[in-house]
């Protein structure tokens, strides 16, 4: 029986963040992981939407099987980038899972409105930081089906 | 049922689920793995959508924190739920975890076309079943903030 093709392909992550030591740290668990991935980083929300419409130097990157993304970016606010994402045809299958400082009830609220796929709090303790993206990397790259048949 | 504080919260889950084996794995698997929840069923997708507003014998329902929701059901499919659940105002923001034996990409896609949270595969090997389920319940009720 031929192995599946797509189990081959690495899955391909899009991370939101402003943070340089944040996105270090979830690097360094995503790297853990039993599952091939690619990190991409996006270091603010113009960046994140040029990577996702693969528009000038982003042409050749690939479509992120899973997007992690921060709230509060500069630029353009990570809401923001949310709502392009859902309202886009070609973006919106794409798993967004919203890690940010905010517990605001607010928050919460807008952004599974707004169809975040789930919505986690950031712990400023460094290691329950790395223990939530391992939580993070666990779900939706173990358990989960993502769209493009990817973790199949 | 509900209190002041996050610890002694119970999760209000609704199960979608029409295979009564399923159901009872599903009802097991989420007691042993200790997250202070109430677990609601209904066993086809007419029943949700009355369980989620409110209607007839559900009219005192309580609005779920959590829906685990099959595809293959009588009446109406789950994808047709989902539609409806995701489009209604106040619905919407409910997470939706689609969990089918249906492996098919187009089953697969279509469900996050429809703006499902997640998509899992239920195993048939009942342990994993169980491992399955206990991951669901510490992502979705521990790890995550839910809408309130």
């Amino acid at each position: 029986m031929e192995p599946n093709e797509s189990s081959l392909h690495p899955i391909e992550i899009l991370l939101v963040e402003d943070n340089p030591g944040d996105s270090r740290l979830a690097k360094e668990a995503l790297k853990e992981s039993k599952l091939k991935n690619n990190l991409y980083v996006a270091e603010d929300g113009v960046e994140a939407l040029n990577f996702l419409y693969k528009t000038g130097k982003y042409s050749i990157m690939p479509r992120p099987d899973l997007i992690i993304l921060d709230l509060n970016l500069p630029k353009k606010d990570g809401r923001e980038v949310l709502a392009e994402i859902k309202n886009d045809d070609n973006l919106k299958r794409i798993p967004v899972v919203i890690l940010t400082i905010s517990k605001a009830e607010e928050d919460i609220l807008k952004t599974y409105n707004l169809h975040a796929n789930c919505y986690v709090t950031k712990p400023l303790d460094l290691d329950q930081f790395m223990k939530v993206v391992r939580s993070i990397e666990d779900f939706w790259l173990t358990i989960v089906k993502l769209p493009n048949g990817k973790n199949e | 049922m509900t209190s002041e504080s996050s610890d002694s919260y119970s999760f209000n889950i609704l199960l979608v689920e029409d295979n009564p084996g399923d159901a009872r794995l599903a009802q097991e698997a989420l007691t042993e793995n200790h997250v202070k929840h109430i677990l609601y069923h209904v066993d086809d997708g007419l029943q949700a959508l009355d369980f989620l507003y409110k209607k007839g014998e559900y009219h005192s329902s309580p609005r779920p924190d959590l829906i685990l929701l099959d595809l293959n059901l009588p009446k109406i499919n789950g994808h047709q739920v989902l539609a409806e659940i995701k489009s209604d105002e106040s619905l919407r923001k409910i997470p939706v975890v689609i969990l089918s034996i249906s492996q098919s990409e187009k089953d697969i896609e279509r469900s996050y076309e429809l703006n499902a949270n997640c998509y899992v595969t239920k195993p048939l090997d009942i342990n994993e079943f169980i491992e399955v389920f206990g991951r669901i319940q510490n992502f979705w009720l521990k790890t995550v903030k839910l809408p309130g």
